[in-house]
């Protein structure tokens, strides 16, 4: 076996961790201490977008009707209890913001990523532990600067020209509406920041995933959630520059004056804008805007591909199918995302023979994506599973990542989107495979990983219910939102109520409203169990799921090093599940055991 | 279901096997020792300890995710300035090149040349060549910002600002943001010239003065290509 000598290979090279509170717990160089951080970061940002979701379900529930509390709570921007059009805006701007940015990109990449890409590749931390802490914190600032934008003005919350931004009412300041002056520096500035961050991180990821890999983890012995978070850091480091881009002319534009995306001769609520700024292009924002977009879409969901593949492989008790075609399936998903960000445009006077381009390549786009559903149907076909908690939200992320990819299908083709375009039919597509799947992508890796970062059990019965509930629930918000969007129901509208037009939506808005507060209600009891367990969990042992990768080798929780100083060497593939002649159901990793026909190394 | 495993893959040694292990210290090596020094094992090469390869990496993706910013504003800059000559009021103008940036020009151009003495000075252990030679470098890098500002501040006196037209707006951004991203090289720059005046040039920082000489060539190559991009396109 060549190897190159290293005098450390094999020795107990055992690092002491830092004795002091601050180092250890908030300026922390640790990975896994650094992934809880971001898991906590994106806890906190998701209760905050449900609530905002709340207030939005309220609304459209109640039209015209008075809610006593909103008018506590928000003596201006909603008045007599009544959320006004504005106020509602900002709500629908702040909701997608903060749920995307901090919660769907931070928790898969930032948590899970952090806390186990190393381990999975039997490094000791990040290639870059310094630069890692520093990528947490300027997170954390970015979200300092979102949460301010919320408190910007007295009649908003925050921004109200959707997480979107689109200019030019983004660039024009207080003349655009209440909110689009300082809210929307602080609101760009926050994205940034974030930008950096992300950037900062994804170089971390792939050069730790290139570099770090230790003796015998070769490349396609990865497990496929490693390939998933190196995929998606590929596509932060290449579509987050082009968002920075667009948000410093962005920010030129509001503060000093220029014209990059501000046109000639803008009529702003019927008055003629003289603000000297002239000859700009909106489209151009919609661009660069887009750009960045749609690989931030797979940004969130390609983490949660990876990880359901893992855990069905785990409690299918068999191996990955097609191993190989999954990971070139995430290649082609990533790539194929930088070339379709013109279909989230199709109404913005483009070429018709543009807009059949971009028709193609989405459409392409599904060949990937049917790989992999098939490979998952195939992963646990014929199999005995082990329904466990984790297992039910990969198979729930599976099913919804199907009916929210389907409607991907409708929506990727011009003649189709174009009447469907700004309805609710959008909504729906895109809160069930980029919201509602990367979110049921999160609360598998928090079901599965729970024991190894915490040592304790997460209770099942508590999670089964959240499961039902949760995926019941969401199933039951969205789909409608599919119906009211081929009636015609137009999206950020503050109420449907005095529409003649809309009156059959109506009580399917009772309905959603009353299934949102239900699902809103069981994500209480998922944060009862994770606070619960860590505290009062049954202990955990080191590998509950019997798992065959590198994290389930090590105590729970792991070690500071977490290999204790020792390089583990690889043997196996990620999932020897059911090997004919083992003695156990799954072979580990690390195992250097003989099998039939097989020497060991 | 006939189940196949995977274990006749060869042992591979990852590229950076028992890269990083030592946690919070970037990789060890001997503070100052030199690559003959004897206080390296037989059959182990200083170049192992000191992992420039997660170094020159990282140093590659950054530069990919620094060209994507400026493919982006490139891109936004064909667009604007077709759209402000094409207009039925176009609000184009064309700035006249300030003189000073064919100075930073050569300036620039010169401080990659001189990095690059300094740089194989270094190879070869030759210190004092290696310390001249990047002190001339920090040196022009210095100098090279000090003539953008003279370059700003002569378009200033014509009075031509950021929000003037499109194309000064660009100018100032472009500028602007390579500047900035100049001026992290000449940081780093700063910290090996320090280190190359007290006698410290350690195995890492060969490593630093490898990666920065990388960003300093592609910072180079950048402002020759949004030189030609703001004037000649």
């Amino acid at each position: 076996m060549a190897e190159v000598m290293h005098p450390t290979h094999g020795e107990v090279h055992h690092h002491e961790p830092p004795t002091g509170w601050l180092r250890k717990y908030v300026f922390s160089l640790d990975h896994k201490v650094i992934g809880i951080q971001y898991f906590f970061l994106a806890l906190f940002s998701v209760f905050v977008g449900m609530a905002l979701s709340l207030l939005m379900r309220l609304q459209l529930a109640n039209p015209g009707q008075k809610i006593a509390f909103l008018a506590t709570l928000f003596p201006q921007a909603a008045k007599d209890g009544v959320v006004t059009p504005e106020m509602y805006l900002s709500l629908v701007t702040m909701h997608g913001t903060i749920m995307v940015f901090f919660v769907l990109t931070t928790a898969p990449q930032g948590g899970f990523g952090n806390y186990f890409l190393p381990i999975q590749i039997g490094a000791a931390d990040m290639a870059f532990p310094l630069l890692n802490m520093l990528s947490f914190w300027t997170t954390f600032v970015a979200l300092a600067f979102m949460i301010a934008a919320l408190f910007c003005n007295a009649t908003t919350l925050g921004p109200i020209g959707g997480w979107t931004g689109y200019a030019p009412l983004s660039a024009l300041g207080n003349i655009a509406g209440p909110g689009q002056g300082i809210g929307v520096v602080l609101w760009v500035s926050s994205i940034g920041l974030f930008c950096i961050a992300s950037l900062l991180g994804a170089l971390n990821f792939i050069t730790t995933m290139l570099n770090l890999r230790t003796k015998g983890m070769s490349l396609m012995r990865l497990p496929l959630t490693c390939w998933a978070w190196f995929t998606t850091a590929v596509l932060s480091l290449l579509s987050f520059p082009v968002l920075m881009a667009a948000g410093v002319l962005l920010l030129l534009d509001q503060l000093a004056g220029t014209s990059f995306f501000i046109p000639t001769g803008e009529y702003v609520s019927g008055k003629l804008l003289d603000t000297g700024q002239q000859g700009g292009s909106p489209i151009l924002w919609q661009h660069l805007f887009w750009f960045f977009g749609h690989p931030e879409v797979y940004i969130a969901i390609l983490p949660g591909m990876g990880l359901t593949s893992h855990v069905l492989s785990t409690f299918a008790r068999k191996p990955v199918f097609g191993y190989k075609a999954m990971v070139y399936a995430i290649f082609a998903i990533g790539l194929l995302g930088f070339f379709v960000w013109g279909h989230h445009m199709f109404m913005s006077g483009m070429d018709p023979r543009t807009a059949i381009a971009f028709s193609l390549i989405t459409l392409t786009i599904g060949v990937p994506s049917a790989i992999k559903t098939f490979n998952w149907l195939g992963t646990i076909w014929n199999s005995r599973m082990r329904f466990t908690t984790p297992m039910l939200f990969s198979l729930g992320f599976v099913s919804l990542f199907v009916s929210g990819g389907i409607t991907g299908l409708f929506l990727g083709q011009s003649t189709i989107d174009i009447p469907l375009h700004d309805t609710y039919f959008p909504v729906g597509h895109f809160h069930l495979i980029m919201g509602v799947a990367a979110i049921f992508g999160i609360f598998t890796g928090t079901y599965f990983w729970f024991p190894k970062m915490f040592g304790r059990l997460m209770h099942e019965g508590l999670g089964k219910l959240h499961f039902f509930l949760t995926f019941i629930g969401v199933n039951a918000i969205f789909i409608p939102f599919h119906v009211m969007g081929m009636v015609g129901a137009p999206r950020r509208y503050s109420t449907h109520g005095d529409l003649q037009y809309l009156s059959s939506v109506m009580p399917l808005h009772k309905f959603v409203t009353y299934m949102a507060i239900i699902t809103m209600a069981a994500q209480f009891i998922f944060l009862f169990n994770l606070f619960w367990s860590m505290a009062k969990g049954k202990k955990a042992a080191d590998n509950p799921w019997e798992a065959t990768t590198l994290e389930w080798d090590i105590p729970s929780p792991p070690p500071f090093d977490n290999f204790g100083g020792v390089e583990p060497v690889v043997h196996h593939g990620p999932y020897e599940f059911s090997v004919p002649g083992a003695p156990n159901d799954f072979v580990m990793q690390t195992d250097p055991m003989v099998v039939e026909g097989q020497e060991a190394e | 279901m006939e189940t196949t495993i995977t274990t006749d893959l060869k042992i591979k040694t990852g590229m950076g096997a028992g890269g990083g292990k030592n946690f919070g210290d970037d990789g060890g090596g001997p503070q100052g020792a030199d690559s003959n020094s004897s206080d390296w094992p037989p059959g182990y090469s200083p170049e192992d300890a000191i992992e420039p390869t997660k170094y020159r990496i990282a140093v590659w993706l950054g530069l990919t995710s620094i060209a994507m910013l400026f493919i982006a504003l490139t891109s936004a800059y064909i667009l604007r300035q077709y759209n402000g000559m094409t207009a039925a009021k176009p609000d184009w103008q064309p700035l006249h090149l300030p003189s000073a940036l064919w100075i930073t020009t050569a300036i620039i151009l010169l401080s990659s040349l001189s990095f690059e003495i300094a740089r194989r000075a270094l190879k070869q252990n030759r210190y004092e060549k290696f310390k001249t030679w990047i002190s001339l470098t920090t040196a022009l890098g210095f100098l090279f910002l000090a003539g953008q500002v003279l370059a700003w501040r002569q378009l200033a006196s014509q009075g031509i600002y950021l929000r003037s037209n499109p194309h000064s707006s660009f100018f100032y951004v472009l500028t602007g943001l390579h500047a900035l991203h100049l001026l992290g090289g000449i940081v780093v720059l700063s910290y090996v010239l320090i280190s190359a005046w007290r006698l410290r040039i350690g195995l890492r920082k060969r490593t630093t003065v490898e990666v920065t000489s990388l960003y300093w060539h592609f910072m180079d190559g950048l402002w020759v290509y949004l030189f030609v991009l703001l004037f000649f396109f």
